[in-house]
């Protein structure tokens, strides 16, 4: 298969997606424990694949377009905004909120699913254009997960 | 890279979308209120003022008026194509569009014909400006895009739709000799199994999985599903138009229309299908409604195909039946439970990017209780089964099946303010601090 950000990062997004919904469904039946390891699977997964963007491609998209306040700008901000709601779902599983925590995770499921859908329909398939040449190379650091760009 | 710079924008501001979505529910009231004010005599053919009046309020004032405020939003974020100048077309398009409604059933009902030509002249304003707002973001929109292929063909089938509607129109207001029967056949095919299935097809292809957590649509149908409707469409037309001539044409009509039944039978198997399988555990309210918007379409299929093939015409509870699962139960049903994810995530994210938004703020349940929203859904689905039925027994449904369908737009209204209205306090508490 040919070298390309948006097949391997939306694959990224499919295994986040299973981890969140064993934490959530553990959750909504009741299945404290399993639900604490679940939650911590997906965040690692979530804020691993966040850290490789902001890292990796957003750089690199960046200096090739020359767009800082782009796409990747708004990107990075809903980042945060999950970052916030991760918090949330943390403090709810602590004291075992259960109508709360499925409140949180359902905006965070909103949240998460339409910032993919940007990244997916508009996002990875332009860097995939706009990168070209240096996809491979991108692609490998991006897996070994360093060094970061000077 | 031109195209990147308008790629990914913020988002409208929260005003353009909602002024829509909250205007939908009050069409909705005032197609109920009509049906109380006719009793059966809304009932009698589907020609009758009353019927047409009622479907326009429903189809223009509920469907479009949603459809229209969603396109809005999702360009941007969906096509990464934004609307030009997104605020002043929002507010015109609104405006126009309300008051083209509310003339048009206005002119249904009183037969007055200048109520009837200032709908169109309206209507016609309304249109142009949102369709060629709509073409100028679509044509930008990368075209790889399954869901924007879907909405190229679902606003082309709009133009068709307003096209004839206005030709139909005008014929009832200047009195030009027309070929009603035919016209209205392709008028309401290009407008409920064209704009409006066309729309939701091309989304659900993209939102279903994503936002309902089910498995992903075949690949063999998200490529080629639309297109073969759209195509479909286009051949039956002219075979509509000339079915008198002979037989063979009569006949062809007849298959092509089995077809776009087919068609949107297997969205609909395959909807439930995925739904079955979806992730999450929690009940989901959307879900709920896309059942009764799948179970509904396919429910029109095997009418439509039992309609079609019978010698005689069709009777008129079997047309009236049609035409509430067509408008109601699919079309109205699956925006109803769209608007309960859009709303009170637009509501989320707009106090998230403001001054008030700081500190701890609602999630989107605690935006739109579920319980509310699930009052609201029993409510609507009453409201399905009574108009179906009063399709068969206006006299003994014909009021309870419009009390039902004004009280489901009014909770729905009710439901929808509430979220804003939230907003609005956060907002304000948010600024005087
Ligand atoms: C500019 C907008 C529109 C105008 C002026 C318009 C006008 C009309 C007129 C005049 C008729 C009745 C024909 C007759 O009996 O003389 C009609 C029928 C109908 N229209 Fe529209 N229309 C418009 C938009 C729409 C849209 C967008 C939809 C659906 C999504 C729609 C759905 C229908 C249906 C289902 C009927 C058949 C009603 C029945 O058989 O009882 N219309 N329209």
């Amino acid at each position: 298969m040919a070298d390309s950000i948006y097949i391997e990062l939306s694959m990224d997004h499919r295994r986040c997606d299973e981890l969140f919904s064993a934490a959530e469904n553990q959750v909504h039946r009741g299945d404290w424990i399993d639900a604490e390891k679940s939650l911590r699977d997906f965040l690692d997964a979530t804020l691993r694949h966040f850290e490789v963007e902001e890292t990796f491609l957003f750089p690199a998209f960046e200096a090739r377009t020359g767009q800082a306040m782009g796409p990747t700008r708004i990107m990075h901000l809903e980042h945060q905004q999950m970052r916030v709601l991760f918090k949330d779902l943390g403090q709810d599983i602590e004291r075992r909120d259960r109508g709360h925590y499925l409140g949180s995770s359902e905006t965070l499921l909103t949240l998460l699913q339409q910032h993919n859908l940007k990244e997916e329909q508009v996002l990875y398939p332009l860097s995939d254009r706009a990168l070209a040449g240096e996809v491979p190379e991108l692609l490998q650091r991006m897996r070994a997960g360093g060094p970061p760009r000077p | 890279m031109a195209t990147a710079a308008l790629s990914l924008e913020q988002a409208p501001p929260i005003s353009v979308p909602l002024r829509f979505f909250l205007t939908a529910p009050l069409f909705g009231i005032t197609a109920a209120l009509v049906l109380l004010a006719l009793g059966t005599g809304a009932w009698t053919t589907r020609w009758s003022a009353g019927a047409l009046a009622v479907t326009h309020l429903m189809t223009l004032g509920f469907l479009a008026m949603v459809m229209i405020g969603a396109l809005m939003q999702m360009l941007p974020v969906v096509a990464g194509a934004p609307v030009a100048r997104v605020r002043a077309v929002s507010r015109v398009v609104h405006v126009l569009l309300s008051l083209g409604t509310l003339a048009l059933a206005g002119g249904f009902l009183s037969g007055k014909v200048p109520v009837l030509r200032l709908a169109l002249v309206l209507l016609a304003l309304a249109f142009i400006v949102f369709i060629g707002a709509a073409a100028g973001s679509l044509v930008r929109a990368r075209a790889a895009a399954v869901t924007v292929r879907g909405m190229r063909y679902s606003v082309t089938a709009l133009a068709v739709t307003v096209c004839m509607g206005l030709l139909l129109g005008s014929g009832l207001a200047w009195h030009w000799p027309l070929a009603v029967p035919e016209l209205t056949a392709l008028h309401l095919f290009w407008g409920l199994l064209g704009w409006v299935g066309l729309l939701v097809i091309g989304v659900g292809f993209q939102v279903v999985p994503m936002f309902q957590t089910t498995p992903p649509y075949p690949r063999i149908m998200t490529s080629h599903l639309t297109r073969l409707i759209f195509v479909t469409l286009l051949l039956w037309s002219p075979a509509k138009w000339f079915a008198g001539h002979s037989l063979l044409v009569h006949d062809s009509a007849a298959t092509l229309a089995s077809l776009l039944g087919l068609g949107y039978a297997l969205f609909a198997a395959a909807t439930l299908a995925l739904q079955r399988r979806r992730r999450r555990e929690m009940p989901d309210i959307t879900v709920r409604f896309w059942r009764i918007g799948m179970a509904s379409l396919l429910a029109g299929a095997v009418l439509g195909w039992a309609g079609l093939w019978e010698s005689k015409a069709a009777s008129t509870s079997l047309e009236f039946t049609w035409g509430i699962l067509a408008i109601f139960g699919f079309g109205v049903s699956v925006i109803n439970g769209m608007l309960y994810k859009i709303v009170p995530f637009l509501v989320w994210v707009h106090l998230q990017a403001n001054p008030g938004g700081r500190g701890k703020l609602p999630n989107m349940k605690e935006i739109v209780p579920d319980r509310r929203a699930g009052i609201q859904f029993w409510l609507h689905l009453s409201a399905l089964l009574l108009l179906a039925g009063a399709a068969w027994m206006p006299r003994l449904l014909a009021y309870p099946a419009a009390v039902a369908l004004g009280s489901s737009n009014l909770f729905l209204w009710a439901n929808l303010t509430g979220a804003y209205r939230l907003y609005a306090r956060i907002l304000a508490s948010g600024i005087s601090r």
